[in-house]
């Protein structure tokens, strides 16, 4: 079986993505007027560049597909931006996405694996993305799959670092020796209490990762072109796991968020807010 | 599956249940069940160094990172993986209850937990190392099974019945070595969700699971001296409960008296009493560790200490009793 994603997205194409991927974000918080509109919109440039920037191998019409890449959100409340690029990239019907957080919906407040098709790992307590990404990476190397098959992007947030699991992952990663993932960090410098500096400092992220044997990259993580590079050159990789530390804006693309990260962190805009939002989207103010 | 031991061999030694975890990942791994097993850096302890040394390409040891190892365990099944996860009760689930609800539970993943240690048994380590409540935190998942093995013939029996379903189990196993009370085939295989009636007797039921089984066995025989006919249950698995067992022993007998290696809050008697209180209420006794955490000393000692002894299930089987 080939891989669905054989004709990446040019770059006007990608940028449009990113733009219905940002609509669809404060749409759904604002019909829900609850969820994480922050942190989806600093993670919308990854998510356009591992669907349709032809990094990550994968095929909507067979989710289970046994060699596919596995997108991985750890940061499991940023499930608008997840539940945006999967309807997108044609996982479920786009009429599905008003339904976010309702009762009986697959579409839910976190994550829920395969709810819908395609979504890899519940979560929402956060921390346990890496390590469920070394489970699978052991699981392939024992089902002898080739290097550049089954490749694992794991997307952690940076206030999510403080959670020492995290670490326990990194560290066993480089002990076994598990090329396959690559952690896409997106590092808004904002967490649910205000800014990462002031509640538990991380830096220097990059010196840390690498210190624990990764290799690391650091790139502009609203330059969708950049960030597709970035990742792709970690996917070819096949010495060491990689991470890509994407230097992100929480909020970014709506200017009432950007300018005040810790107060979009968790709800939805109000209709005003929404229709200056959507204008802002699509102008490209960002 | 094959009888482990043929019957009628003479009684073997004593052994404890934690022993029959790695022999068992062995059979499973030869029989060519697609196993893998984990480790925290006790795997001498709890025998997962058994498969480490058989067959190397299905074990794991990820360092004292219980958390790690659950989330990692969690992933292999998503490969397919029927995965085993071996560590002592008090950290697993003590040290990784959330990864436990979140990636094993929630996610209805093929994982075995095997809880080495369990109980006040472990001995001189003392409280820190001694889980009472793990029954709770297990228990209270949805979707979770959790088993209490007796000795380590059923402990054999559990261990590679988890492997032919794709549910979340939770074994708990002990340290300490016990007496052998499966010694043939006249009694009946372990089975989720099914109780094993040791004993018949209608005056009233006595319950237990894990290490509080061979003295119940012995309380019933010291009853019986007095002329008590007790029934004796061996309620390894508690969850899914044997409800119809529970009820039938209360239509017929009219009191119960529960005994488990536990906090008396979350375990076995809990179980039962939801049971009874739903479907049949009769007199309920339970013996087990009375909301107190526990201390060193040894494990014989310790038993008599919090009282899980044969005497003990005497005593509540009499207050059962008077309250027919």
């Amino acid at each position: 079986m080939t891989t669905s994603t054989a004709t990446p997205a040019d770059t006007s194409t990608l940028l449009d993505v990113c733009k219905r991927i940002r609509r669809h974000i404060v749409e759904m918080t604002h019909a829900a007027q609850s969820g994480h509109p922050g942190g989806s919109l600093s993670a919308t440039e990854i998510f356009a560049a591992l669907y349709f920037g032809g990094v990550a191998r994968h095929d909507p019409a067979n989710p289970q597909w046994t060699r596919r890449d596995r997108v991985i959100l750890s940061k499991g409340h940023a499930t608008p931006v997840v539940y945006a690029t999967l309807a997108e990239a044609g996982y479920f019907d786009r009429d599905l996405i008003s339904s976010f957080r309702t009762l009986g919906t697959e579409l839910q407040g976190h994550v829920v694996r395969n709810k819908p098709p395609g979504v890899e790992m519940s979560g929402g307590a956060l921390g346990m993305g890496l390590s469920f990404a070394v489970g699978i990476a052991l699981g392939h190397q024992l089902d002898g799959l080739p290097d550049d098959e089954g490749q694992i992007f794991v997307v952690v947030g940076d206030g999510e670092l403080n959670e020492g699991q995290n670490w326990e992952a990194i560290m066993s990663a480089s002990h076994f020796g598990l090329h396959r993932i690559t952690a896409i960090l997106d590092r808004n410098h904002f967490q649910n209490d205000g800014p990462g500096d002031e509640i538990m400092r991380i830096d220097p992220v990059g010196n840390k990762w690498a210190a624990f044997g990764w290799g690391v990259q650091h790139v502009d993580g609203h330059d969708v072109e950049a960030v597709r590079d970035a990742l792709l050159s970690a996917r070819a990789r096949s010495d060491a796991p990689q991470v890509v530390i994407c230097e992100t804006v929480k909020g970014r693309g709506v200017s009432f968020m950007a300018e005040n990260p810790a107060g979009w962190h968790g709800k939805g805009p109000s209709d005003e807010q929404l229709a200056q939002a959507l204008e802002e989207i699509e102008a490209g103010l960002s | 599956m094959t009888s482990p031991r043929p019957a009628a061999l003479p009684t073997p030694p004593p052994a404890a249940t934690r022993e029959a975890y790695g022999p068992a990942l062995v059979k499973l791994a030869d029989a060519g069940c697609d196993i893998v097993a984990l480790d925290a850096d006790l795997s001498a302890s709890t025998g997962g160094n058994k498969l480490a040394a058989s067959h190397p390409d299905r074990w794991f040891t990820v360092g004292a990172a219980e958390q790690n190892m659950i989330s990692i365990a969690a992933g292999l099944a998503s490969t397919g993986k029927t995965v085993y996860a071996a560590s002592f009760a008090v950290f697993m689930p003590g040290h990784c209850f959330d990864q436990i609800r979140v990636q094993i539970a929630q996610q209805r993943m093929n994982v075995k937990l095997i809880a080495s240690h369990g109980g006040i048994s472990v001995g001189e380590d003392g409280a820190s190392a001694q889980a009472i409540e793990d029954l709770a935190l297990m228990t209270s998942l949805p979707g979770m099974n959790v088993v209490v093995p007796s000795d380590a013939v059923e402990a054999d029996w559990a261990i590679r019945r988890a492997a032919e379903d794709d549910e979340p189990w939770y074994i708990r196993l002990g340290r300490p070595k016990l007496p052998i009370i499966h010694l043939d085939e006249s009694i009946s295989r372990f089975d989720l969700g099914h109780a094993e009636n040791i004993r018949e007797g209608d005056d009233l039921t006595l319950i237990a699971c894990g290490l509080m089984v061979e003295p119940t066995i012995r309380a019933a025989d010291a009853l019986a001296q007095e002329g008590i006919g007790a029934r004796v249950l061996n309620m390894a698995s508690i969850k899914p409960l044997d409800e119809e067992e529970v009820i039938m022993a209360a239509q017929q007998t009219g009191a119960i008296v529960c005994a488990e290696e536990h906090n008396v809050i979350g375990g076995l008697g809990s179980a039962v009493a939801r049971t009874l209180a739903r479907h049949c209420p009769v007199p309920m006794e339970q013996v087990g560790i009375e909301d107190r955490f526990g201390q060193s000393g040894p494990w014989q000692a310790l038993l008599q200490e919090y009282g899980l002894t044969a005497e003990s299930v005497v005593a509540a089987a009499k207050r059962a009793l008077a309250r027919k």
